[in-house]
């Protein structure tokens, strides 16, 4: 980046995506399906995290927890907590998988953060793998356990006779643009906020060399420093938006009469 | 990031619609999922749910134990009061029979005084009456030794013992 930069002298050279290229770890050969990549290295990374904290800080299995086990169960209880204030104990079957996007979204988005990290979860292949996962699971389970009562959730029973079929047919628009609005919301999210940081960090390396003793580089990098606090509540946010979007769309399948 | 703009699109496209690394991300993205997944199905949920469940569990039993605690101290303060209360009915009970007991001593001693002034008195009376017997008598010997003389010398013609005799204890009866 700096060599580039150096080449096209002190302009306005920002490359703010391209912290989001996937790239092959071991040389530049063409990226194959199984070709191990920074994607692969952070999933490792956030995995690798994962087990840190919720399973070495838990080893002690303390009835008075440490640190580490208190922040453990602190997302245990609060990702249960969700689960049964939505769905009900019925969603409680369906805990890991929930669990598992949690704590996968919340360390890749976090990790994603580090300077020179690469954030798994700005890539809308990865969510939309995640979103279309949790629909396709959520109508099968749905199908599953009401047979065609499922198609309740599309007849709002309570409005006026005459409107039922318009609502129907918003209520199934609706319901196929869920796993849009499920991926693209995380991946947009977390896209944009470490694209305006990337864009401020081009601005501090502009201002740097063009004004005098490089004064100029105090406002952008409080700029940066405002969006990534606001960033780090952006991505915790949408891990748990993520989670909770899951939940009710869980709760469409284990209860369909609304 | 170090990557130069190799990417098809040739670096003006968005990397995140650049499908040829959707294979990729999707191949390594599932792996995940499943290496998570078994993680926490089977080391995570397992064991922080055991655990929470034996706090709860170590907590009630604390709280069932300080109730526990609770009411023996409650029976503990009952036994102390009933005890208390018994014994101040048996202080009561003692005092009221000690009473008695020493009024029943007493009404003995004041009966023993009693008797005892009462055999005082008598013999005192006896006393008295003995004296008053020898007095009364020692009063007719000298009457009768007076008279007898007084009549001897005014007349000793009819000087009769026994006639004088008979008439001071006729005249000291009146």
């Amino acid at each position: 980046m700096a060599a580039e930069e150096n080449a096209t002298g002190a302009t306005l050279n920002i490359h703010p995506m391209d912290q989001f290229q996937v790239y092959s770890l071991f040389g530049d050969g063409p990226v194959h399906w199984y070709t191990p990549t920074n994607v692969t290295l952070w999933l490792f990374i956030a995995i690798v995290a994962i087990v840190l904290l919720m399973v070495i800080a838990t080893r002690g299995r303390n009835v008075v927890p440490s640190r580490g086990q208190s922040v453990a169960e602190l997302i245990y209880s609060f990702v249960r907590g969700m689960i049964v204030d939505i769905t009900g104990e019925a969603g409680l079957k369906y805990f890991p998988y929930i669990m598992t996007l949690f704590l996968l979204i919340l360390f890749t988005n976090v990790l994603g953060l580090l300077p020179y990290s690469f954030t798994v979860t700005s890539h809308i292949a990865v969510t939309g793998v995640l979103a279309m996962a949790v629909f396709m699971a959520v109508t099968l389970l749905g199908f599953v356990l009401n047979g065609t009562k499922f198609l309740k959730i599309f007849w709002i029973s309570e409005a006026p006779l005459v409107l039922r079929p318009i609502l129907a047919m918003i209520e199934i628009i609706s319901y196929f643009v869920r796993p849009v609005s499920h991926s693209v919301r995380l991946a947009g999210n977390m896209m944009a906020g470490h694209a305006v940081i990337k864009v401020f960090a081009g601005f501090a390396a502009m201002l740097a060399a063009t004004t005098p003793l490089g004064v100029g580089l105090v406002a952008p990098i409080v700029a940066i420093m405002a969006m990534y606090g606001l960033e780090l509540l952006v991505v915790v946010i949408q891990a748990y938006v993520f989670t909770i979007l899951t939940c009710v769309y869980l709760k469409d399948a284990l209860h369909p009469g609304h | 990031m170090a990557s130069e703009t190799t990417a098809e699109g040739g670096g003006v496209g968005l990397p995140q619609l650049d499908f040829s690394t959707f294979p990729n991300q999707i191949f390594w993205l599932v792996l995940s999922l499943v290496v998570v997944y078994i993680i926490v199905s089977k080391v995570i949920l397992p064991r922080i749910g055991g655990v929470l469940e034996e706090r709860h569990s170590v907590i009630s039993d604390y709280i069932s134990q300080a109730a526990d605690f609770k009411k023996q101290a409650e029976e503990a303060e009952a036994d102390y009061e009933a005890a208390l209360a018994q014994a101040r009915a048996e202080a009561l009970a003692i005092a009221v029979e000690t009473k008695a007991e020493i009024q029943i001593e007493l009404n003995k001693a004041v009966a023993k005084a009693d008797a005892e002034i009462a055999a005082k008195t008598a013999e005192s009376e006896k006393a008295i009456a003995v004296v008053r017997e020898s007095a009364v008598e020692n009063v007719r010997e000298v009457a009768l030794a007076t008279t007898a003389e007084i009549v001897a010398a005014l007349m000793p013609s009819v000087s009769d013992d026994a006639a004088v005799n008979k008439a001071v204890t006729a005249r000291m009866k009146g």
